[in-house]
């Protein structure tokens, strides 16, 4: 494998109608370069978590992904609103997701749990009024 | 079982007709929650949800999933079937609740896991 890939997702304020699709697409993209099934499905997970944050929680952000030969990394970078307590946030069941969301089966508060457990590197940095930062590290081996 | 079989066992229709039913179901679940779907999603899986937009197609797609099951006759909107024919998902939808559901593909020997 040593196709190299970088693709920029842009994702907007409760746009539920195309979230998933940058997900979609991603986890095609790696069929292609023939990523294991393993390796395919927790970047999917976790990649389809942090889109869906973008459009739930955020005003706004971009997705990034890029592949490089032993590995897939994916960035999560919004404008705010940030995230105030960032070990909270982390809890399972910890959510504040609207009423709007919630009626759609988001708000679980497992987004940001499920993307640490399938990621092979987790980091998440952010400041209120600024915005987050979320970066995914995959081992291809 | 396959879809097909598993559509005559719930007495169900499938809403997206242009697609095959002989995809293999090899394990079942139920949950309205995504992230909990996502978390526990597996290739072969027939979810059960009275969840019907867009995000539906979008997690049984990333998680392989080889159909959807509405219970209790809930339809689903043109525009999302539409989706799920693209993405190759099957969606059924019977007249049984999740529980029955869940009990005759249970009976049927369908794990929770494959
Ligand atoms: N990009 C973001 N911008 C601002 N806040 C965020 C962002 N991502 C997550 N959060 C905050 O962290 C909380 C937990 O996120 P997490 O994804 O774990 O759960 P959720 O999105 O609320 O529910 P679920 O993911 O289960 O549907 C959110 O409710 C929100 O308060
Ligand atoms: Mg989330």
């Amino acid at each position: 494998m040593n196709g190299l890939i970088h693709s920029e997702y842009p994702r907007e304020t409760a746009d539920y109608t195309h979230a998933g699709e940058a997900s979609a697409d991603i986890k095609r993209q790696l069929r292609q370069l023939g990523v294991s099934a393993n390796v395919m499905r927790r970047v999917a997970v976790a990649s389809y978590e942090v889109e869906l944050n973008l459009v739930i929680h955020s005003e706004g952000g971009v997705l990034t992904l890029d592949v490089f030969p032993d590995r897939v990394v994916l960035v999560s970078k919004d404008r705010g609103p940030g995230i105030p307590d960032v070990e909270m946030a982390m809890r399972e069941g910890y959510s504040t997701a609207n009423e709007e969301a919630r009626a759609l089966g988001f708000g679980a508060g497992m987004g940001l749990p499920n993307m640490k457990r399938n990621a092979d590197g987790f980091e998440i940095t952010s400041q209120v009024g600024v915005g987050t930062e979320i970066r995914m590290m995959f081992m291809l081996q | 079982m396959t879809v097909h079989e598993l559509k005559e066992l719930l007495n169900a229709r499938n809403l997206t007709e242009t697609l095959p039913e002989d995809a293999e179901v090899t394990c079942g679940y139920s949950c309205d929650l995504l992230s909990w779907v996502m978390s526990h999603g597996e290739s072969g899986m027939a979810w059960a949800t009275v969840q019907t937009h867009m995000n539906v197609v979008a997690v049984a797609v990333l998680a392989d999933m080889a159909c959807v099951v509405l219970p209790e006759d809930v339809e689903m909107e043109k525009e999302v079937l539409q989706k799920a024919e693209n993405e190759g998902i099957v969606i059924l939808s019977s007249p049984l609740t999740s529980y029955e559901i869940c009990g005759k593909m249970y009976e049927r020997q369908i794990p929770a896991h494959t």
